[in-house]
């Protein structure tokens, strides 16, 4: 007998969203000198705001606010106070939290029980974290000297979590910030610019510049700024570290991923698929750390398979603000379009396509939870981060194998390794050439722990004493 | 023994023609000359001839690479003690042959007073990084307090095949300064020496030969900088970039961006007045590691 889900949706009145916003910068909304960017929701492709496009003058504006800010104020604050600031901060997330959580299902498509029990929690845990190093900066064994400016740009799959791992440790450093957020997810780093205004913190010690890829470069290639930090894809990635090439700004790259989730013979099966579907559907699969590669044992990979489909089936596509829902919306347009071209690719080259029965809405952006068996190395969706709700399934036989292939990669990121034997596990886990390993559990994360990738998936880490790092000079 | 003998250009009393060595590359454990079969003079600070270096090419600098790749997993596989015992034995070898050592930085510098503190500073370095092998995992790894009931523990790895440009002026103490700290992690390398002081590099080679480094993790590379460097900031199977001795600012450019298409790590040049005598800190070994952090439920 099955019950059905009555509707559970969470309201909207909880949020104001303007019609239009400017700039942040030096403590203030101010017009942008360039274009307008709609930011849509993508599950009813609504327009919610306007947004500014940031220019070269307001790129210019917003380091010169960033660097007076530095020079004046911040830099030269107790390690002590600034922690105050930022512990505020922490304390606004949490009392504006459901506001925040339904911000931002509404401009990302994430569903409204990962914004407001993952996201928003780890946002104001992230500040908590990184305001309690700010005077204690002298253990971490880092040096004690901020560097400056930091332009940090970033993704707009976890908005504004990523927007909290850049800051928190930034401002915590004694650093001041200029922060692009993605040009489809702006709406919660203007609010979090609101938050910054409650808090009372000086003005251009967090500047926010929207806009789109063009504003971005501007930003990373301005001579005036002395760290950069991103989180995006690793072309992206690629065309930064060249721009920085003979310049003395240090950077901190945060970047694809095409992880292998390895289950062994031994695994607990029914914990395995729940990690699987975490792995792969959570954020419907807009993660860098994805569990987007299952490898499997041959021996188990028949059971393994059915039980995994038998779960997907019972996966709920829809609504994002509706408390119920697994999986959300797709960011937008353009990412559907690449997960449906990659996805085509897979049927193309042979790989057998199987997709969990659901209905998706007529409106909005949606791509229902898909796994591809009979994958092989050489399949593009074995090589290519899809980055959505799609897994490829590859068998192994032995321990050996199935390192090798988890390895068989230019990325990094992270892996994930299921089975009951400690050994085996302590014994794979050294060999993943991965900077993000969790055994028995996956997509986990939390602010004292580094995060962060091998080869191609960028360098530096953020989270944990080591994420000071990247903000301090010896 | 030969460090008893002194050159033959300044023995005054030669009964003998001394037997000069033939400087070559080291690859793999092995010493071949340069495959393109080319070599380049190399003179003394005086400007007296001294030898006929090898001429590495691009083929050398592949080769080098194959061989550092071959050696990380042994390598990085050994224990942390193990790698400790066997950069003090190369200490211990450097120590045994200080003499010849000393002789060949000052001809290389032309400086004979500063050669043997050079010398004497080159073997202590080892030894303070021998000791790094087993402790640098204890100082920047962590056991990370997350909130639930997860074992969180982050350990620095090696990254794992290193290019470096050694030093231009300090032709044995810059070229320990940048080799020690990549290799003490588990890293392999392939290291091109100094342009013009290549001598004593080769001659270490020796003494890394003898000091049970298995083959390829130190692969030394001898001739112009500019010619093998591009080659290795764009090969896709090097992990890292150490451009330590890179005096042209437009090359180090260069190399840097050739270096991302694979978002190599880089470690940028070190000013030309930069003092190598002064006590290192940890940055170089960081540089050269990668943070893993494993997660595993906690449960009854």
């Amino acid at each position: 007998m099955a019950f059905e889900y009555a509707p559970a949706p969470e309201s909207r009145s909880v949020v104001d969203i303007r019609a239009s916003y400017g700039l942040f910068i030096g403590g203030e909304f101010v017009d942008g000198s360039g274009g307008r960017i709609k930011t849509v929701n993508p599950a009813t492709e609504e327009v919610l705001a306007e947004v500014a496009e940031a220019g070269s003058d307001d790129v210019d504006r917003a380091v010169a606010a960033a660097r007076t800010a530095f020079d004046q104020v911040w830099g030269p604050m107790p390690g002590r106070e600034r922690a105050k600031y930022l512990y505020r901060i922490a304390r606004i997330v949490q009392e504006r939290a459901r506001e925040l959580a339904v911000l931002e299902t509404i401009d990302n498509g994430k569903p409204i029980r990962e914004s407001r029990d993952v996201d928003v929690p780890l946002v104001a845990a992230h500040f908590f974290y990184y305001a309690g190093w700010a005077d204690k900066l002298r253990y971490a064994g880092f040096g004690e000297r901020p560097l400056g400016v930091a332009a940090q740009v970033i993704p707009w799959n976890f908005p504004l979590l990523m927007l909290a791992w850049k800051i928190a440790p930034a401002l915590a450093c004694g650093n001041t910030v200029v922060l692009k957020p993605a040009e489809t997810t702006p709406l919660t780093a203007l609010a979090f610019a609101e938050i910054c205004q409650q808090a009372e913190l000086p003005p251009g010690v967090v500047n926010i510049v929207t806009g789109a890829g063009e504003t971005g470069r501007l930003l990373v290639e301005h001579p005036a700024v002395d760290k950069v930090a991103f989180t995006g894809s690793t072309e992206v990635g690629k065309q930064i570290a060249r721009s920085v090439a003979g310049s003395r700004k240090r950077v901190t790259l945060e970047l694809g991923g095409k992880a292998a989730n390895i289950v062994f013979d031994d695994a607990p099966i029914d914990q395995a698929v729940e990690g699987i579907v975490n792995g792969i559907f959570f954020n419907q699969g807009h993660v860098c750390c994805a569990g987007s590669r299952l490898l499997v044992q041959e021996s188990i990979a028949g059971d393994l398979l059915d039980a995994l489909k038998r779960r997907m089936a019972l996966l709920r596509v829809g609504d994002p603000l509706d408390k119920n829902t697994d999986v959300g919306a797709i960011n937008s347009a353009v990412q559907l379009e690449r997960i449906r071209r990659l996805s085509e690719i897979g049927d193309a080259e042979g790989a057998e396509r199987w997709t969990a029965p659901c209905e998706l809405p007529d409106r909005g952006f949606w791509f229902a939870p898909t796994v591809f068996t009979g994958v092989s190395q050489a399949h593009r969706i074995a090589r290519e981060e899809i980055f959505g709700p799609v897994l490829s399934v590859l068998t192994f036989r032995t321990p050996a194998e199935a390192v090798e292939k988890a390895n068989n990669t230019p990325y990094g990121l992270s892996a994930g390794i299921w089975s009951e034997k400690g050994s085996r596990i302590l014994a794979v886990a050294d060999k993943l050439r991965a900077g993000v390993v969790w055994a028995n559990t996956f997509n986990k994360f939390d602010p004292a722990s580094p995060f962060g990738g091998y080869k191609e998936s960028g360098y530096g880490r953020e989270g944990g004493r080591h994420g000071l790092e990247a903000y301090l000079d010896r | 023994m030969i460090a008893e003998e002194p050159p033959a250009e300044t023995a005054e009393h030669a009964a003998r023609l001394a037997i000069r060595k033939t400087y070559k590359l080291f690859i793999g454990g092995a010493f071949p000359r340069s495959e393109s079969g080319r070599s380049y003079p190399v003179r003394s600070a005086s400007g007296d001839f001294m030898a006929n270096a090898a001429l590495a090419s691009r083929k050398d600098a592949r080769d080098a690479v194959r061989a550092a790749r071959s050696a990380f997993a042994k390598w990085s596989g050994a224990t942390a003690y193990n790698r400790g015992q066997i950069l003090y034995r190369i200490a211990e070898m450097l120590e045994g042959r200080r003499a010849q050592f000393i002789d060949e930085v000052a001809a290389a510098s032309g400086d004979g007073v500063s050669a043997a503190s050079e010398v004497d500073a080159a073997i202590d370095r080892w030894v303070w990084y021998a000791g790094w092998s087993d402790k640098i995992a204890q100082v920047h790894g962590a056991a990370n307090p997350v909130a639930g009931p997860y074992f969180n523990l982050s350990t620095p790895e090696p990254t794992g095949v290193v290019a470096i440009v050694a030093p231009a002026e300090s032709s044995l103490l810059g070229l320990v300064s940048v080799v020690a700290p990549a290799i003490v992690p588990g890293n392999t390398v392939v290291v091109v020496a100094s342009e013009e002081r290549p001598l004593p590099a080769v001659t270490l080679t020796e003494v890394l030969a003898t000091s049970d480094l298995p083959g390829g993790v130190v692969n030394l590379l001898t001739g112009r900088v500019a010619e093998i460097a591009p080659w290795l900031a764009s090969h896709m199977d090097v992990d890292a970039l150490d451009l330590a001795g890179v005096r042209d600012a437009g090359l180090a450019t260069d190399l840097e961006i050739a270096a991302a298409e694979n978002l190599k790590r880089v470690l940028r040049p070190v000013p030309a007045s930069s003092d190598w005598a002064a006590d290192p800190d940890v940055q170089r070994m960081l540089t050269f590691m990668e943070m893993k952090t494993a997660w595993h439920p906690k449960g009854i």
